[in-house]
């Protein structure tokens, strides 16, 4: 595989590959030196066209740990601001000899753009609406490892869809693994049609939320009740909200997730981001050993991975 | 004879009134001679026609010439060319230039250029002023001009009571109104078609609704004024209907659709090329096969092309950022004649004499082939296989979305005033 631009790109094998991979980055992370010269000698350049701290980070955190090198190209410091064109920044990028790129966009599609235009890998880190590989394997890797399996679990993604990049991703790499999706939202927030999405629907949380083994909360932008979406954040809280009411409701097993950044009081009430059964931290450290096992799969040798101590 | 004489031999002669074997004898700009076996005589050009339809010229009633304000994309000139190329003598330039075309001057300073174009240039003027949809724009002293139809394309009059005036306005001069049907409101943000692949694609829609909506509207306003309307770009099984429904009704109303409403759907957004952005977006299969039945039963009058050039810079844009609109004068009639399962003289109908009755231009353009008419002719071979090469077109611009596919038919001379202006699918100057 030399791209990773969608969850379509791995289906259920590729996805338990990454998983599989990620176990030994995890176990690489713990260590005293979290460190393995695996992508010694690559370069990766971070390309963020949007703001976005954790991601970028948890990028080149892997990255590091992987001993690649590593370039930060950020718009606010760049000629984008002069008007270059992004088909010439990335041109220019790639002329200083790189080996791959972790594309951030505010449009769909840029990362598809980019990979027919250049010949190093390219990781798309979030595209527009579209989608969000990463985050979805993260989330994959997170269930699984406190569920075993994800076969069979009854997931809720609660919120935005129609505005979720980590909604599109999510539901394609939950369904490839088995899981029975829902999607819980106001019809304002579903796309405007779901044909082909191995999904179920409904607009009650409180119909649902006893019988879920994940419920999934999505980010609500304020911008939402300008567009006419939405009335008030506080009549979405009052329906969609995991409120401490619906906390009681959801059972002592099932798991609390969240992409971040929350809106604490919107989305998710503080109680439920502090319960026990809430994994939105793991969720994070998670990140970095996914995404070494990505840059692994499409920038390593091929060889067997050797997880032998620092050199 | 004088040196502007023509002699265009072996092919078969198609208008509005049929078909026959004649060879097509011009001087002066004028058809002197249409019958067999015409002997041209010393110092006349002869065009070989053998295995060809002669036809009136083909005339686009939706050309984006893009000057003057943007010479980087296309040029009168270039367009022209293009033009001619693509079997047209007469182009109509839409108003959306900077300046637009909503003033005397402008108007001018764009027919002025088109004097030396390979092809008849004629514009189109703005209905309000900066096509802004608050006021109108000097629609008598455009008329004057010679001006017949009157458009802010780009953009739909939203104003329904604005667009009531224009209609009645228009009435005492015998200009028809064209409409971009598409409800501002409703489509804002869209980027592509609605529907299951803008949802999957993470894209905000356009939906159907937002073009029928006008359409709908605007067959209203025909009723109540009694002004003709023409339909710009219907793409939608909905629209088409409508205008179906008012035709039957009698009501003064005319359409016109793209090839790529024929030919392509919204899947092709899975690329994320912008090459595929043009608005009104491509649509649904279900839209396009309801085109082809408009085009197939007469209720859309005219093939336009919509021809929109986009410069290269503009086009790699990401696709929220890229302008729409393709590139449309060099493929249209390849399309027409592949893709549309229909006669010959139906599609020359569709790309000749009714889009030039629209245009008000049936004086020059599109009528029969008989002696004393003005000789704006296309010889097209109909059984050439072509490859469609971007790099090889004449417009200034790239942005067309057929590039690498193969069709068959194709202009192989086009005579515009007289003037051989293409040769063996050549341009002359």
């Amino acid at each position: 595989m030399k791209h990773l631009l969608s969850i379509e790109d791995l289906g259920a094998d590729g996805i338990n590959e990454v998983m599989r991979l990620s176990d030994s980055f995890v176990e690489v992370s713990e260590r005293a030196i979290p460190r393995v010269p695996a992508l010694r000698g690559k370069t990766v350049v971070s390309l963020f066209y949007e703001d976005s701290t954790r991601t970028r980070l948890s990028f080149e955190t892997a990255a590091k740990r992987l001993s690649a090198d590593t370039m930060t190209f950020s718009v606010s410091s760049s000629s984008v601001n002069k008007g270059e064109s992004l088909r010439d920044t990335v041109e220019t990028i790639e002329a200083m000899g790189i080996d791959a790129v972790v594309v951030r966009h505010k449009s769909s599609g840029v990362p598809w753009r980019i990979a027919s235009w250049v010949e190093a890998s390219v990781i798309n880190a979030g595209d527009g609406w579209h989608q969000h590989p990463t985050q979805a394997l993260l989330d994959c890797y997170t269930i699984r490892s406190r569920k075993g399996d994800l076969g069979g679990l009854r997931i809720a993604v609660v919120g935005d869809i129609m505005h979720s990049r980590v909604a599109r991703s999510d539901v394609e790499a939950f369904a490839a693994l088995g899981a029975e999706v829902l999607l819980v939202a106001p019809p304002t927030l579903l796309p405007a049609s779901l044909d082909g999405w191995p999904v179920k629907v409904t607009h009650s949380l409180d119909e649902v939320i006893g019988d879920l083994d994940v419920i999934y909360l999505l980010r609500i932008q304020r911008e939402r009740m300008t567009e006419a979406l939405l009335p008030s954040l506080r009549e979405y809280r009052a329906i969609y909200g995991l409120t401490p009411e619906r906390l009681r409701a959801l059972r002592s097993d099932a798991l609390v997730m969240h992409p971040g950044p929350m809106n604490r009081g919107v989305e998710i009430d503080a109680e439920a981001a502090e319960d026990p059964r809430s994994v939105i931290t793991a969720q994070v450290s998670n990140g970095v050993a996914v995404r070494m096992a990505v840059l692994y799969l499409l920038l390593g040798s091929g060889a067997d991975l050797v997880i032998g101590g620092d050199q | 004879m004088n040196g502007h004489a023509l002699v265009i031999r072996g092919g078969e002669v198609v208008d509005e009134r049929g078909r026959r074997s004649a060879d097509v004898a011009i001087r002066a700009g004028a058809i002197t001679a249409v019958e067999p076996g015409i002997d041209a005589g010393p110092g006349v050009q002869v065009l070989d026609a053998t295995g060809c339809i002669v036809t009136p010229g083909l005339v686009d009633l939706h050309t984006h010439l893009r000057e003057p304000g943007g010479e980087a994309a296309e040029t009168v000139e270039t367009g022209s060319r293009a033009a001619a190329l693509g079997g047209y003598t007469a182009v109509v330039a839409m108003p959306n230039t900077d300046p637009p075309i909503d003033s005397a001057a402008v108007a001018r300073q764009v027919l002025e250029l088109g004097r030396a174009a390979l092809c008849d240039v004629r514009v189109a003027g703005a209905i309000t002023v900066g096509r802004k949809g608050a006021q109108l724009a000097p629609i008598a002293e455009l008329a004057e001009l010679g001006v017949r139809l009157f458009t802010d394309d780009g953009a739909g009059v939203q104003d329904a009571r604005l667009m009531r005036r224009a209609l009645q306005y228009s009435l005492a001069l015998g200009v028809t109104l064209a409409q971009h049907c598409e409800d501002a409101s409703l489509a804002e943000g869209g980027q592509m078609h609605e529907g299951a692949w803008s949802s999957r694609l993470g894209m905000q829609g356009i939906p159907a609704e937002a073009e029928e909506l006008m359409v709908m509207r605007d067959i209203a306003l025909v009723r109540l004024t009694g002004a003709p309307v023409h339909f710009l770009h219907l793409s939608t099984a909905g629209s088409i209907a409508m205008v179906r429904a008012a035709k039957e009704q009698g009501l003064p109303v005319t359409a016109e659709a793209a090839p790529h409403h024929f030919t392509l759907t919204h899947a092709e957004a899975k690329s994320f090329d912008p090459v595929y952005k043009v608005n009104p977006p491509l649509r649904t299969d279900e839209d396009v096969a309801a085109v082809r039945r408009g085009l197939a039963d007469r209720v859309i009058d005219a093939i336009a092309t919509d021809h929109a050039p986009h410069t290269q810079e503009a086009k790699e844009a990401p696709w929220d950022e890229a302008p729409p609109g393709m590139l449309g004068l060099e493929t249209a009639l390849g399309l027409a004649l592949t893709e549309l399962d229909m006669p010959i003289e139906a599609v020359l109908a569709l790309l000749s004499w009714q889009p030039a009755r629209i245009a008000g231009l049936g004086a020059e353009h599109g009528g029969p082939i008989v002696p004393g008419r003005p000789a704006n002719l296309a010889v097209i071979d109909p059984s050439e296989r072509w490859t469609v090469q971007p790099e090889r077109l004449a417009s200034r611009a790239r942005n067309t979305p057929y590039a690498g596919r193969t069709l068959t038919g194709r202009a192989r001379h086009t005579v515009v005033r007289g003037e051989a202006v293409v040769v063996g699918g050549e341009a002359q100057r």
